[in-house]
């Protein structure tokens, strides 16, 4: 790997004992720091980069957190929050001079209101487990990542997580009311609440995608929606990407804002239908998996337009659900698509920009012209609806070189994905993976002004330092205007 | 004071070129597009307006993108006819507040209504401003051009200033275009009212409603006024079959639960329009919107009968807008149910002695004021507006 961290300091490393000494007296029995045990925490789901942190913490309440946020603070000690460890960006990689502070045993539903529809929730508690708690009352928690058996709210909301049904539901943070969330300094505070609109500035709505770098989220409220009553999809099969994508688009131009619309080109399909037997067309450039929800009739009706509609653009295959199973079997071989390109190589390496979706099949073509160029494979799983792709470079960690080419092959990608008016990342976040790309769609500018935002809430820099931020400047150095005693640049323009 | 004549900078770099001055020498700016808000707040400030008129105007508009990006002078009326015209919507339902402040309509802009963080009652289900701005680009109280977001649906690269803009009230930055998420306009709508529930009945049965199958989009609830008795009011929205089955679906529910004195889905077509704009309390002496738990909208409902005040519940008992007489302390009743209240219109003394937004907590107000000064350390966009 590359990649440049922040400087590290010796003389934190040379105070490990004393640091979890220190640690254990505010949470005594959640201190981590033999060798073996630190090994667990080395990586997140980006398992190129590994770093085993200084120590682990584990504390089990609010007070807790603060008490170590308060203690790291006063000794100029990195924190990294962590949830689940699922994050596919290194936004939890760890710090060789930082504490890692997990959020795990922080984990019960603190409450659950059906009048207000709300649950609140501590921050180790698991996407899928708020689903759980509520579902044999008709409720369920909208955003639903792949990961959500394992990754937890607290990382939901660091990462502001999306999932297949956000087209129509929205991602995390338009499904989170509020928060209680500890500062840098370890000064608790509250952003939202169970109301609809905050009091001033929407705090939350920064702190929702802010990586962990803004202060550690101890508890959630989110909001939970009543199950519809019945979802069905269909299958799709097209001779070409193009027909796919104006399908889709055609879909929307008719007013159907579908629960989801999941597109897999042929190296996707191929792999998926191998490997769990879907019943995926083979002779198909493009698969379309298009799922609605409500009513048993408006089922009905969204279907039949949407196969007139596919028919119009050529489909060749189409085939809606007859029965639960039959869905859940269109669904299995999507859900299963990374695992199954997995066993096309050894490796494969998820990107996750969003590209304006009539540019797809030009970004396809250009994807496959850079496939030649490195010599790696790529198999895409697209989140149609709202233009998220997923290419899957394929490699061999084993060969030298190719994890490089990999990552070179994916900035390109990523790179392509501005160039076309769209954006680095659509779910997966910054973190440590692009955030040396960032200057490709921010510049100097535009970023001075987020930094400013993480300087108002961790003036220190302590908190999660090396993720996000190409280069992180120091707050005072970023605070100076360039107007100085009235000093204008340019005087020779005319004035108001 | 006589304010002194808007500026009218034509292009970014004029605007630029204005707030690094302003910000040199300390002149506080209101920057306004419709000025259909210029009442809202203190009426003692004393910031030279910048009018943003010269920034209007779509910049592209893809219906299959759902992706609208325009300038902010654009009139919303402008913005609605457009997307109305390709079947699509805001669907936050934003709505021109002129009728209530000021009595004349059509000034409402699109930057100011985001700027305002104005939604209308589908903000239950839909979202907010909040969760439509996409993206922007603005110039900053530093006099320094910057954009934030993207121009798609679904982007996390970076931190969603987007959020944190809108609503703003132009105290952070001044946007010079912005990229709007829009949606397909709903083919069809019914509304069902249910006369006669008490408060508590009402907040009870819309809550019941929202969290069920049904699906209102909206929720709103008018108290009994003169012989008319109270009226909960559910909209459905979508595609025709479906809204007719869950109306029915409605009506049995309702009649199960034997509380409804009457049901039909024959509501004029102003009833929305009224909710929205608060048209009942219009003249009102002062008038506050509040926003707590929607399970405690009855008892606010109650203390605000108790003490007077005229008052109707939207966002199912979410959002309250409250007409009450000069002297009232509204906020306090609303503090008591664990909400907030914004004092929203009223007269020059109130205005000038009362605190327009209800204050934060005080760690709270702190990280505000930090973040207010990472974007205008020296203070000087519309610093007076909230007295
Ligand atoms: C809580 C609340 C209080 C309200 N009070 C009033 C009131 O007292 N009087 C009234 O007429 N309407 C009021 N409204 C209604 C609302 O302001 C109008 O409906 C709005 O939509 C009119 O748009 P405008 O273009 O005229 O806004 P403007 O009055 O021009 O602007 C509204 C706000 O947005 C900011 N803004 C405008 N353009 C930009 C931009 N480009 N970038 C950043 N910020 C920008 C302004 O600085 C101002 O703070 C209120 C709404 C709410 C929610
Ligand atoms: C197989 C797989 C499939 C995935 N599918 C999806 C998908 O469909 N959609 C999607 O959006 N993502 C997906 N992801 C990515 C990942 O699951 C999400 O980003 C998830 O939200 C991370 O949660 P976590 O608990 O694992 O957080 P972690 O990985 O532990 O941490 C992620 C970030 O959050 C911060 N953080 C964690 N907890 C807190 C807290 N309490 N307070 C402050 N900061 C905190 C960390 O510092 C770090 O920056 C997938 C990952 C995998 C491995």
């Amino acid at each position: 790997m590359s990649l440049k961290m922040p400087d590290v300091c010796r003389a934190t490393i040379a105070r490990r004992l004393e640091i979890a000494a220190e640690l254990r007296r505010i949470v005594p029995d959640g201190v981590i720091c033999t060798e073996t045990e630190l090994k667990a925490y080395e990586s997140d789901g980006l398992t190129a980069y590994r770093q085993p942190p200084l120590v682990v913490v584990l504390p089990q309440n609010t007070e807790q957190v603060s008490q170590v946020m308060a203690w790291c603070h006063a000794e100029g000690i990195n924190v990294v929050p962590r949830g689940a460890g699922t994050s596919l960006s290194g936004g939890a990689l760890p710090l060789a001079d930082g504490v890692l502070l997990g959020l795990s045993r922080m984990n019960r539903i603190v409450e659950i209101d059906y009048l207000d529809r709300v649950a609140v929730v501590q921050p180790g508690v698991t996407n899928l487990a708020v689903t759980r708690a509520v579902e044999a009352d008709g409720f369920y928690y909208a955003p639903d990542p792949s990961s959500q058996i394992a990754c937890t709210i607290g990382g939901n909301i660091a990462e502001n997580s999306g999932g297949v049904h956000c087209l129509k539901y929205g991602l995390t943070t338009n499904n989170v009311l509020g928060v209680e969330m500890v500062l840098a300094d370890g000064e608790v505070i509250r952003l939202g609440g169970r109301g609809l609109e905050p009091e001033g500035l929407d705090l939350l709505g920064v702190v929702v995608g802010s990586e962990g770098l803004l202060g550690v989220v101890t508890e959630i409220t989110v909001r939970i929606l009543p199950a519809p009553e019945m979802a069905r999809a269909i299958l799709l099969g097209f001779p070409d990407t193009r027909s796919a994508g104006d399908c889709v688009a055609a879909i929307i131009a008719e007013g159907i804002i579908p629960a989801g619309m999941e597109m897999m080109d042929r190296p996707a399909t191929q792999a998926a239908e191998a490997f769990v037997q879907a019943g995926y067309p083979l002779d198909v450039e493009a698969l379309l998996i298009v799922e609605v929800d409500g009513p048993p009739i408006e089922c009905d009706i969204l279907l039949a337009r949407i196969a007139e509609i596919a028919a119009s653009h050529g489909a060749s295959t189409s085939r809606i659900s007859q029965d639960e199973e039959e869905r859940l079997r269109f669904w299995a071989g999507r859900k299963a698509a990374f695992p199954a390109v997995g066993r096309l190589a050894p490796d494969y390496y998820c990107m996750d920009g969003t590209i304006p979706r009539k540019r797809l099949s030009e970004v396809l073509e250009r994807m496959a012209q850079l496939s030649d160029h490195y010599g790696l494979g790529v198999a895409n799983v697209f989140h149609a609806g709202d233009g998220n792709l997923h290419p899957l470079v394929l490699y061999d960690a084993n060969q030298p070189g190719q994890l490089d080419k990999a990552e070179a092959f994916g900035a390109d990608i990523l790179r392509m994905c501005v160039e076309v008016g769209g954006v680095l990342t659509g779910e997966h976040g910054v973190g440590v993976e692009k955030r040396d790309l960032m200057p490709a769609m921010f510049d100097e500018t535009d970023l001075a002004h987020q930094q400013r935002i993480k300087c108002a809430f961790d003036p220190e820099l302590k908190l999660n330092p090396g993720k996000v931020f190409p280069q992180l400047h120091r707050c005072a150095e970023l605070g100076r205007m360039h107007v100085h005693h009235g000093a204008l640049p340019h005087p020779e323009l005319p004035r108001f | 004071m006589t304010p002194s004549p808007a500026l009218r900078p034509a292009t970014a770099a004029e605007l630029v070129d204005l707030v690094m001055q302003a910000a040199a020498q300390g002149t506080p700016l209101e920057c306004h597009a419709g000025g259909s808000k210029r009442n809202v707040g203190n009426p003692a400030r004393r910031a030279q307006p910048v009018d943003l008129g010269a920034f209007a105007g779509i910049v592209d508009y893809e219906p299959s993108e759902l992706v609208l990006t325009v300038r902010p002078a654009t009139p919303l009326a402008e913005v609605e006819a457009l997307l109305a015209a390709n079947g699509q919507m805001l669907a936050f339902e934003p709505w021109d507040a002129g009728a209530l402040f000021s009595g004349t309509t059509g000034k409402a802009t699109i930057g100011g209504t985001v700027g305002a963080g104005i939604a209308g009652p589908r903000r239950l289900t839909a979202g907010g401003a909040r969760d439509h701005l996409l993206g922007f680009h603005a110039v900053s109280g530093r006099g320094e051009a910057f954009k934030a977001g993207g121009k798609v649906v679904k982007n996390v690269t970076g931190y969603d200033l987007a959020k944190l803009m809108a609503g703003s009230w132009g105290q952070l930055a001044i946007m010079t275009e912005l990229s709007l998420k829009v949606l397909p306009a709903p083919r069809s709508t019914a509304t069902v009212v249910i006369e006669g529930l008490s408060p508590e009945q009402a907040v009870r049965t819309m809550s019941a409603a929202v969290g069920s199958q049904v699906s209102p989009v909206a929720a709103a609830y008018l108290p009994a006024q003169g012989g008319r008795p109270s009226q909960t009011c559910l909209r459905l929205e979508g595609f025709a079959e479906s809204v007719a089955l869950r109306r029915d679906q409605l009506a049995a529910m309702v009649a199960t639960e034997g509380l409804a004195t009457a049901c039909h889905d024959d509501a004029p077509a102003t009833l929305w329009q009224d909710i929205r704009e608060a048209a009942p309390l219009r003249e009102s002496e002062t008038l506050w919107r509040a926003h707590l738990s929607p399970s405690r909208g009855a008892a606010l409902a109650e203390a605000l009968d108790r003490a007077g005040a005229d008052w109707l519940l939207d966002w199912a008992g979410g959002l309250a807008w409250i007409g009450a007489p000069a002297g009232a302390d509204i906020r306090a009743l609303v503090a008591a149910e664990g909400g907030h209240a914004m004092l929203m219109r009223g007269p020059d003394h109130v205005r000038s002695s009362t605190p327009i937004r209800h204050p934060e907590a005080p760690a709270l107000a702190g990280l505000s004021q930090r973040v207010r000064r990472a974007f205008d350390p020296a203070g000087i966009l519309d610093p007076e507006r909230w007295g």
